[in-house]
């Protein structure tokens, strides 16, 4: 099992490495999409099957999925590119990365001191997941429904709009007069009658 | 709802219907007999060629597929020398047919006349004339034209009169 | 059971689902030509089955283009994620007590996991052909798959539910007495209806609707990446019968004949309703495929879901 780890785990951090040095958006996407592919195999391989499951089904079957949709849409080009990099500044970009360094010491650190636990463990069972989930964990889950609920009205209103009829011929009564921009069309019609009636006449 | 369903039933049904594809080679198409095909040149009974030379169907033609060049024989018929329909170029309109005067271009009901070589399409004088009288029969054009083309003498055909005697005084 | 035993039957679920996608061609456009009172393809061989050969040489041969136009090495991955993942599914499936390649604990997880990767070879597929039409096509797929793959997840979980299992022999198991199919009317309707959709088959296959969008995210396929995405295509169909069959029909459970054949059997049964659909229904607007998915198929699906876990519960007591 340490052998499909380290494999896995050096699969995610190349992927990941890759998605952030990739020039087209999507080839990154792709490599986010292997990257959580590597991460639910490090799921698998210490035991947390429903976990592994769950982040391929979510993560890489539907968010990545919408990610890549909404880029497909963008159309990025070369001038997103030219923006991107006047973006990047060592400014910006300085003072996270010190912080990740430091982290990244802390984690080596403790990676060479830390007791030498045996990692392969019992796999979890889906129903003692959800077993905790509801017992102890039911505010948090509780409170993530709540969240998710806000996104779902925020989105509902968002994504409203008065209803359009798809056809001339289908709309249930003619705009009146009134309703249009302005009045100044009522006055044409009249002269238009008067012209034609004035020869009859 | 139930209208899908009742379409996907009925569209099963139809696993028990009798089907309407021909089977080609095996089971040839019924053929109307005005159907439009291959264009043959027809005799008249006495085994004569009908066609006349008139040039009428080469100038009917859409697509300029006939061609054909009239002489005469000692008898002064008319008949052609050379008729070439070239069939890689022929639509099959018919106009030719309506603008024969004699009935002898005739369209009939045959439609296997697939080639590999394209030059085989051009079809001689000796490949349309076929030794049937077509859609005609007993007709014969020498017979009742006013012409004496060695098949009858002037005013002896069907419905003709003698041809009136100019040097006489009689009305 | 022995390593080669597991070999041999990796080899032969593999050998078998190959087989049987390629039959498909054949098998698929007779009952259409039977349906629609044609006879067709009955030339080359008895029956005319020998068109399957004659087919997949055509595609062999065919000139594999790529567009210069592409990206190159997407456009390649695309076609083989359909086949890879939809082979991947297969893995779960017990065709009868002994036969099946890994009976996961998470095996109907594992189903939906790959079913829901399947979306990138149409998305992919789509956005590198770099054409109007496919990236058309492509998008209409990703938010149909993502949509109606929430309602086939959700349709199942009734089944689990009243089983207390993802392992798919155990649910195969718990049929002994009673399919699921009566159980669970709504889930299977539901789950097969989710199916059409995930597989983009008529009368869904509005990704690749032929009438507006040429052939939609496959458009500038052609040669044996076309012929993936084709196999992909009917192997996805027999994905969706086996599991149909597993999940609401017993499975491999029946009298008088060997478990294999009553599996085999019940699978070309919703094959054959698969193309039955094909040939009877007409293809839904993109907008009212949504509307039927997102406001009737998730309600009901809901709403089995309570009524299940409230049923559930009050007979457990």
């Amino acid at each position: 099992m340490p052998v499909l780890f380290y494999i896995s785990s050096a699969i995610a951090i190349i992927a990941t490495i890759m998605v952030i040095t990739r020039y087209e958006p999507i080839h990154a996407l792709l490599y986010l999409v292997v990257s959580f592919m590597a991460v639910s195999m490090i799921f698998l391989s210490v035991g947390a099957p429903f976990v592994a499951v769950l982040e391929v089904i979510l993560y890489a079957g539907a968010i990545i999925v919408l990610f890549i949709f909404v880029v497909m849409m963008l159309n990025l080009g070369s001038v997103t590119a030219v923006q991107e990099k006047q973006w990047l500044k060592p400014k910006v970009w300085v003072g996270p990365s010190v912080l990740t360094l430091l982290l990244l010491v802390e984690l080596i650190i403790l990676l060479f001191r830390g007791s030498n636990t045996d990692m392969s463990m019992p796999p979890v069972e889906v129903k003692r997941v959800s077993l905790t989930l509801y017992r102890e964990y039911i505010i948090a889950v509780e409170l993530a429904g709540f969240l998710l609920m806000a996104g779902v009205v925020g989105a509902a209103h968002i994504g409203k709009h008065t209803k359009k009829h798809l056809h001339r011929f289908l709309q249930e009564e003619k705009p009146t007069i009134a309703d249009l921009p302005d009045n100044r069309s009522e006055i044409p019609i009249e002269k238009d009658k008067k012209e034609l009636a004035e020869p009859v006449v | 709802m139930i209208s899908h369903v009742r379409t996907i039933w009925l569209t099963f049904l139809h696993l028990f219907t009798k089907k309407v594809t021909i089977e080609y080679p095996e089971e040839k198409v019924k053929l109307h007999p005005r159907w439009r095909g291959r264009i043959v040149l027809t005799k008249d009974p006495d085994g004569g060629e009908r066609c006349v030379g008139c040039y009428l169907c080469a100038a009917a033609c859409p697509v300029d597929c006939i061609a054909l060049q009239a002489t005469e024989d000692e008898n002064g018929r008319r008949y052609p020398e050379f008729f070439r329909i070239n069939f890689s170029r022929c639509i099959f309109c018919g106009f030719c047919e309506e603008a024969c005067p004699t009935y002898a271009i005739q369209l009939i009901p045959d439609f296997e006349m697939g080639e590999y070589n394209r030059q085989n399409l051009v079809f001689e004088k000796e490949d349309l004339l076929i030794n049937s009288e077509g859609k005609y029969p007993g007709y014969n054009f020498y017979k009742v034209a006013g012409i004496n083309a060695g098949v009858k003498g002037k005013g002896e055909g069907e419905q003709e009169e003698a041809p009136v005697d100019i040097h006489s005084l009689l009305p | 059971m022995t390593v080669m035993q597991h070999i041999w039957i990796v080899l032969g679920v593999l050998f078998v689902l190959l087989n049987i996608a390629a039959g498909l061609i054949w098998v698929e456009r007779r009952m259409l030509a039977l349906w629609q009172d044609r006879l067709g393809p009955n030339r080359a061989g008895p029956f005319g089955i020998l068109i399957v050969l004659a087919d997949t040489l055509k595609l062999f041969f065919k000139e594999d283009w790529i567009p210069p136009f592409a990206d190159k090495w997407i456009f390649i991955t695309a076609p083989a994620i359909v086949v890879g993942t939809v082979l991947l599914s297969f893995v779960i499936i017990p065709f009868a007590p002994n036969i099946v390649v890994a009976d996961l604990n998470i095996g109907l997880l594992f189903f939906l996991a790959m079913s829901s990767l399947a979306v990138y070879s149409i998305v992919l597929g789509g956005w590198a052909s770099n054409n109007k039409y496919a990236l058309l096509g492509g998008m209409r797929g990703a938010s149909q798959m993502i949509a109606y793959e929430v309602f086939m997840g959700l349709s199942l979980m009734g089944v689990v539910m009243l089983t207390g299992s993802f392992k798919l022999s155990d649910i195969v198991a718990a049929q002994k007495d009673m399919w699921f199919c009566i159980k669970q009317p709504v889930g299977l309707v539901v789950f097969f209806i989710a199916g059409i959709a995930e597989t983009h088959r008529l009368p869904f296959d509005i990704p690749e609707s032929e009438s507006e969008l040429v052939a939609g995210y496959h458009s500038e396929y052609s040669g044996m990446k076309f012929g993936m995405f084709f196999i992909g295509e009917y192997l996805g169909i027999t994905l969706i019968s086996a599991m149909t069959t597993t999940i609401f029909f017993g499975g491999w459970l029946g009298p008088f004949l060997p478990p294999w054949l009553w599996f085999f059997i019940k699978t070309f049964a919703f094959i054959m309703f698969f193309i039955l659909l094909r040939a009877s229904l007409p293809r839904p607007r993109y907008d009212q495929l949504m509307e039927y998915g997102w406001k009737l198929l998730l309600p009901l699906v809901l709403l089995n879901l309570l009524i299940t876990g409230a049923i559930a519960l009050w007979i457990r007591g």
